[in-house]
């Protein structure tokens, strides 16, 4: 009979599904990046000249600013010179119908169980399909529409919304904020844009699904949501891309404004490719994503579920600006093999009475390094703030490795910030008693980290959370040991 | 057929041997106590039989129903029905009871072959089952043994019993650390299960537990090995004369 190890090393390790990659006829453009580069980009997009001009300002300083270092995950020097900055799949004119959508993409959604058909699966939700830099599908738009609701893909909010993008775009992350940030608003591609006016609530989810399939590309996503007052949307964002031996890199900025009584939730599945068992490949996932909840009452909860990726390293954060507002981080990061993960939050506290309640769970296994970074600022005038933080760590196996960097800054004597942690190694025992009640490794495994994520899940929007669980028990395969 | 045959069992942790040759058959329909000093082996027996990890079997051979047991992973042995409630049960964090239940539960019917029950006819089976061991709602709904008190874990293990209505049932001391009341509770929920299909093997230090689940066998593990074997006043004798004079007697069975 064989022990535990024994049983764990001979598991099988099931590929990464969405590994495959399609052939489909794309237009990409040289690699390299420059002044004339970023032009052919808003040239493509046939953008306003306001736009192409926020871009190159952005590249321009972008070009003065060094790489960070302070970062706990390591990988190679990138060379920005060896990146094609867009990629999109020919057939692509403006689609009014899925009959445009060139089949092999669509082929490439069904295969991601992604529905494009309003019909379908997820008839609660609407779809806004990426496919590299543009965007392929949005399901519902009319439905939508007819309630003043406006979900479109980024590029088409340009043409058809230029006064809303142009107030909001840039307002939580300007180019300035970041080397990312800075890199992105001159080369984004493609991304979602959501508009929800006063006092409505949005009656469906609304997602994107981003895939990446081009070589040698990189991807850098723009998404800007506003909720206008008194208004609700909810909003999910996943991510896949094909399984490659070079790594690419994902760099999106993503910004969520909610005026007076308005709430965002923003929920994110990230299962980018993660690197082969060796360490080798994988997508480099470097995101700004930030909320500025800019009235009163206004709500923003970030919830993600960050299985993929060779390496993770984002922080969505809330500046807490209308009083009484509230931002919500519920947040589950694995890492296996050789993954590395630095990430967390940021919650500034500027209105009075403000709240802030940060729920992280990190996972390691394999030779996984996880980070978590979360700040918590409370502003001199943040009046009677309050904050909540819990970070745990799971730890499976003794070849992982969990860090926690948490940063207080008050300077408010009415705050009150309570701070939890804890690390815990997955217990044998616990292992052995699901056994001994007939449960496989597998299932026992996946059951115990489940239980550990659940305050996490439970934020996810019903019909992703299974996903979400099936997503976890996947990326943990054969990381006992 | 028997239910269970040891033959020659060696079985060692952590480098040292425990059990040096144990022999022991049982019958379904037989509830067999299996008592001796502390550090005789008795829960390094009920822990090898249900195949947790850290014991090492070195020699001899286990059937289970004609089966080699010993060639099962724990949760295989588990699903072919052999069951042992945990001397110190472990709490599992966020996993509810009445679901951890459910999944264990229908693991095992598919093994077999049946359909998988449905949150429905689960909780009907609940209703049936938590009233002797008085179970109520909240033990349901609490994560696996979370916040739960000694008594209150040992109940919950023979609930687990109940529900899975298991044919070989190993209970570990259970009776460690528990109250009268708490016993009475146990051995009711015990004695509500014996049936000529199924048999058990009740380890315990103390007779005590025994005037409630009255034994059919009564064995004496001593350096290893079962060393006396005889009937429910075996427990009595013990009780009052201690192990002492077992040892140098070490007659057969």
């Amino acid at each position: 009979m064989s022990t535990s190890t024994e049983t764990i090393e001979q598991l099988a390790t099931r590929e990464y599904k969405y590994g495959f990659y399609t052939d489909v006829e794309s237009e990409t453009i040289p690699k390299g990046l420059n002044e004339d580069i970023v032009r052919l980009i808003s040239q493509k997009k046939n953008e306003p000249e306001w736009l192409l001009e926020w871009r190159l300002k952005a590249f321009r300083l972008w070009l003065t600013m060094k790489e960070p270092t302070w970062q706990n995950v390591k990988y190679d020097p990138i060379n920005y010179q060896d990146i094609a900055y867009y990629s999109a799949p020919k057939k692509k004119k403006t689609l009014n119908s899925l009959d445009e959508v060139d089949p092999e993409v669509r082929k490439t959604f069904d295969k991601l169980g992604i529905p494009l058909e309003e019909q379908k699966l997820f008839a609660g939700v609407a779809v806004d399909a990426v496919f590299d830099s543009v965007s392929v599908a949005t399901t519902f738009r009319e439905k939508l529409a007819g309630m003043g609701i406006i979900f479109m893909s980024f590029s088409e909010a340009v043409q058809h919304h230029p006064e809303l993008v142009k107030k909001y775009l840039g307002s939580v992350v300007p180019h300035t904020d970041n080397f990312f940030a800075a890199l992105n608003s001159a080369v984004f591609s493609d991304g979602s844009f959501v508009y929800v006016p006063k006092g409505v609530r949005c009656p469906m989810e609304l997602s994107t699904y981003f895939r990446i399939n081009a070589k040698d590309t990189g991807q850098f996503e723009r998404t800007l949501i506003i909720a206008d007052e008194g208004s609700y949307v909810s909003y999910l964002e996943g991510c896949t891309a094909p399984m490659r031996d070079e790594n690419q890199l994902h760099a999106a900025v993503v910004e969520l404004v909610a005026h007076d009584d308005a709430t965002i939730k923003y929920s994110t599945i990230q299962n980018w490719y993660p690197g082969d068992k060796e360490g080798k490949g994988g997508i480099y996932n470097f995101v700004t994503k930030r909320g500025l909840c800019q009235g009163r009452r206004s709500k923003i909860t970030w919830t993600q579920v960050e299985t993929g990726s060779a390496i993770t390293w984002k922080y969505p954060g809330c500046i807490l600006q209308g009083d009484g507002s509230i931002g919500e981080f519920y947040s589950v990061a694995t890492t296996n093999n050789w993954q590395q993960a630095d990430t967390g939050t940021k919650m500034v506290h500027v209105g009075r009475n403000t709240r802030s309640t940060i729920v992280s769970k990190g996972i390691s296994a394999g030779h996984g390094q996880n980070t978590y970074r979360g700040l918590v600022r409370i502003g001199k005038n943040a009046k009677n703030a309050r904050n909540y933080s819990q970070c745990d760590s799971l730890l499976i196996g003794d070849k992982c490795g969990a860090h926690t960097f948490p940063y207080l800054e008050i300077r408010n004597t009415s705050a009150k910030v309570e701070h939890e942690a804890s690390t815990s190694k997955i217990g044998e025992d616990q292992i052995f008693y699901c056994r001994q009640r007939g449960l496989n490794l597998e299932d026992s495994i996946n059951m115990i980290v489940s239980g550990f994520c659940k305050e996490v899940f439970r934020e996810l929007p019903m019909e992703f959370a299974v996903e979400a669980q099936k997503l976890l028990s996947v990326s943990l395969e054969g990381s006992v040991g | 057929m028997s239910m269970l045959d040891v033959k020659n069992l060696h079985v060692a942790a952590e480098g040292k041997e425990i059990l040096k040759g144990l022999d022991l058959h049982v019958n379904p329909g037989e509830v067999h106590a299996i008592m001796g000093p502390n550090g005789s082996g008795k829960s390094t027996l009920a822990r090898a039989l249900s195949g947790h990890p850290h014991y090492a079997v070195t020699g001899g051979e286990v059937l289970f129903e004609g089966k080699d047991l010993l060639a099962m992973d724990p949760d295989e042995r588990a699903r072919e029905g052999v069951f042992m409630a945990f001397q110190y049960p472990v709490e599992i964090a966020g996993v509810n009871n009445a679901n951890f239940l459910k999944a264990a539960l229908n693991a095992k019917r598919k093994h077999f072959g049946l359909p998988e029950l449905d949150a429905m006819e689960f909780m009907q089976l609940v209703q049936e089952k938590s009233k002797l061991l008085e179970i109520d709602s909240s033990m349901l709904k609490r994560a696996v043994n979370e916040g739960f008190s000694g008594g209150e874990k040992k109940r919950n293990e023979i609930f687990h019993m109940a529900l899975l209505e298991p044919k070989l049932a190993i209970l570990d001391e259970t009776d460690s650390g528990l109250d009268i009341d708490a016993l009475q509770l146990v051995a009711a929920g015990v004695n509500a299960m014996r049936s000529p299909d199924r048999a058990f093997i009740v380890v315990t230090h103390y007779q005590r537990l025994l005037t409630y689940i009255v034994p059919d066998f009564v064995h004496v593990l001593s350096g290893g090995k079962i060393v006396k074997s005889g009937g429910k006043e075996l427990a009595l004798e013990l009780e009052a004369k201690g192990y002492g004079w077992i040892e140098p007697a070490l007659a057969g069975r």
